[in-house]
């Protein structure tokens, strides 16, 4: 067996992962699943993707930064574009999420979210087709690197931009007065207020990095993969195992989680072939429920 | 007389609209001294003490602290206002460490001010120092209570204010609470608290209210309660005859 599923299933587990933990953030804070995320991804990346085509078509073409596919455009269009799908997020919850939250039913909400990520995706596919496009055309040169795996170099930047965001996060959580708040109120909710905790501006906060997040997941399968409207929604259920799996409300664990499925998922396509893909995800999360349902990075409750 | 620091007036509070289960309760506690409220089941107390925190929604009457009107402030600026809350139970947040319980309450204290400010705490409550980095979680009933008072003493509150600190505790625990809160008064804190352990709670404290039906019946020193025969048959539960002397401190 070829180790090149290693770089497959950390990229993979990479864009799971930065998925994951907007998820996990969501369920632990605002105690709900919310199902529009992955398609938080797909508005991301075709926001992104807007943003490309508008500054291609005011500069004329600009070269990639070599040995990059993309150039800066990307760059500039990737940081609007998670702006806008943090906005999106804070939007999707003033009008929907928070109204059915005050009600204090969770299934409604997560319901109401279902409604919400067919709606979202509809709206896509409606605006630009449901046909695949594409950051870029170029086909990139694989570097051999040893032991039979090959990478790209976009490939490389990926990997590191994932690293720089998931120990940015785990940072601010840790280490910072939002953080702790962030934490506080997945803890107990009628404490957090009582220890200052304004708990409407945590759960901005709370939409803010999971919004922008998915966005950057988003584009990452749109610079390694493609752009569809269906990206996000496919990506569901890896990311709900991979949140699950790390544990509901760490940071590293969903990161973990992420690439722990993008490999094992990677592995499979090479041991018993493409189509049992989607079937891994599934099983890592049943296994999951069964051995150790608080997850590996998990805390019971009190 | 010394000022007033806290001045509830004629409250009125409840979960549901029409049901009211404060009616009409009055207290003021004045500067540096540790008031009681007490009274039998189902009274109130917690209620009461709960809206004055801004957790149970106020139908009517209103709360001054310190002279400014606080009646419909929001929960979470009450640290800000200057008055500290601890709850009976579920005080502490048990997977974050013991720094961090204490860190998450400093977001009204200014940045330079916060590692004297923890420092302050640990002396003054030194279990607390060998566990900083441990999970809250794991610790024993009496530090938890000790972890949660410290929490919220550490933004300088203008009162502190306790729903049944013993609640819940083994008897060694509760007389170790109480002698904490008596330090702390000591050392120029303002405390407001409500109890079920009423001789422990006199024991303490300077004067005492007795809550019956969400309403104050009974006002007056620690001794003058604890010794009135009547308050003491009907509200206080079982006194030890003879314990005449169990009055304040």
């Amino acid at each position: 067996m070829s180790l090149q599923f290693v770089v497959d299933g950390l990229l993979t587990g990479s864009m799971i992962g930065l998925g994951a933990i907007g998820v996990t953030l969501t369920y632990s804070i605002l105690r709900f699943s919310n199902f529009a995320h992955g398609d938080f991804m797909a508005w991301g990346t075709y926001a992104t993707l807007a943003v490309v085509s508008a500054i291609g078509a005011t500069f004329g073409k600009i070269a990639p930064i070599a040995p990059l596919s993309f150039g800066w455009p990307l760059l500039v269009a990737l940081v609007v574009g998670m702006a806008f799908t943090a906005l999106l997020a804070l939007l999707l919850d003033k009008v929907l999420f928070s109204r059915l939250r005050s009600q204090g039913q969770a299934i409604i909400v997560v319901m109401a979210s279902f409604g919400a990520s067919m709606a979202l995706r509809s709206l896509l596919e409606f605006t630009f087709t449901s046909r695949p496009t594409y950051f870029s055309r170029a086909i990139q040169i694989a570097m051999p690197v040893g032991f039979g795996i090959r990478i790209t170099p976009d490939q490389i930047a990926l990997l590191l931009l994932t690293a720089v965001l998931v120990l940015g996060v785990h940072l601010l959580m840790t280490r910072t007065q939002t953080g702790r708040a962030m934490q506080a109120l997945s803890q107990n909710a009628a404490l957090a207020r009582i220890v200052g905790i304004d708990v409407a501006s945590v759960v901005r906060v709370t939409w803010v990095i999971g919004g922008a997040l998915a966005c950057v997941a988003g584009v990452m399968i749109g610079i390694l993969v493609q752009i569809r409207p269906f990206m996000g929604f496919d990506m569901l259920l890896p990311m709900f195992a991979a949140a699950i799996l790390g544990g509901i409300g760490s940071i590293p664990g969903a990161v973990l989680g992420g690439l722990i499925i993008g490999l094992a998922e990677a592995g499979a396509v090479q041991l018993i072939g493409a189509e049992w893909r989607a079937a891994v995800s599934f099983i890592i999360l049943m296994a999951v429920l069964f051995v150790r349902p608080i997850g590996l990075f998990g805390v019971r409750e009190r | 007389m010394s000022e007033t620091v806290l001045d509830v007036r004629d409250l009125e509070a409840g979960y549901e609209p029409g049901v009211p289960i404060v009616r009409g309760a009055s207290i003021t506690v004045r500067k540096g001294e540790i008031v009681v409220v007490l009274g039998p089941n189902g009274a109130g107390k917690s209620s009461f003490i709960k809206a004055i925190a801004g957790l149970v929604p106020i139908t009517g009457g209103t709360v001054f602290l310190d002279g400014k009107d606080i009646t419909a402030a929001p929960a979470h600026t009450m640290m800000r206002l200057g008055l500290a809350f601890v709850p009976q139970t579920e005080n502490i947040f048990p997977l974050m460490s013991v720094e961090d319980n204490l860190k998450v309450a400093c977001g009204v204290l200014e940045r330079r001010e916060i590692p004297s400010r923890l420092e302050e705490m640990y002396a003054a409550f030194p279990d607390l120092v060998r566990q900083r980095r441990a999970a809250a979680g794991n610790l024993s009933g009496g530090q938890r209570q000790m972890l949660a008072v410290a929490r919220a003493l550490i933004v300088h509150p203008k009162v502190l204010v306790l729903d049944e600190p013993s609640a819940g505790l083994s008897p060694k625990f509760v007389s170790m609470v109480f002698e904490m809160l008596a330090g702390i008064r000591k050392s120029g804190v303002t405390i407001l608290l409500v109890e079920q352990n009423a001789k422990a709670a006199l024991a303490i404290g300077d004067r005492a209210y007795v809550l019956v039906e969400g309403k104050d019946r009974h006002e007056g020193t620690a001794s003058e309660l604890w010794n009135d025969p009547v308050v003491a048959e009907l509200y206080l539960g079982q006194r030890p005859s003879g314990a005449s002397k169990g009055g304040a401190a």
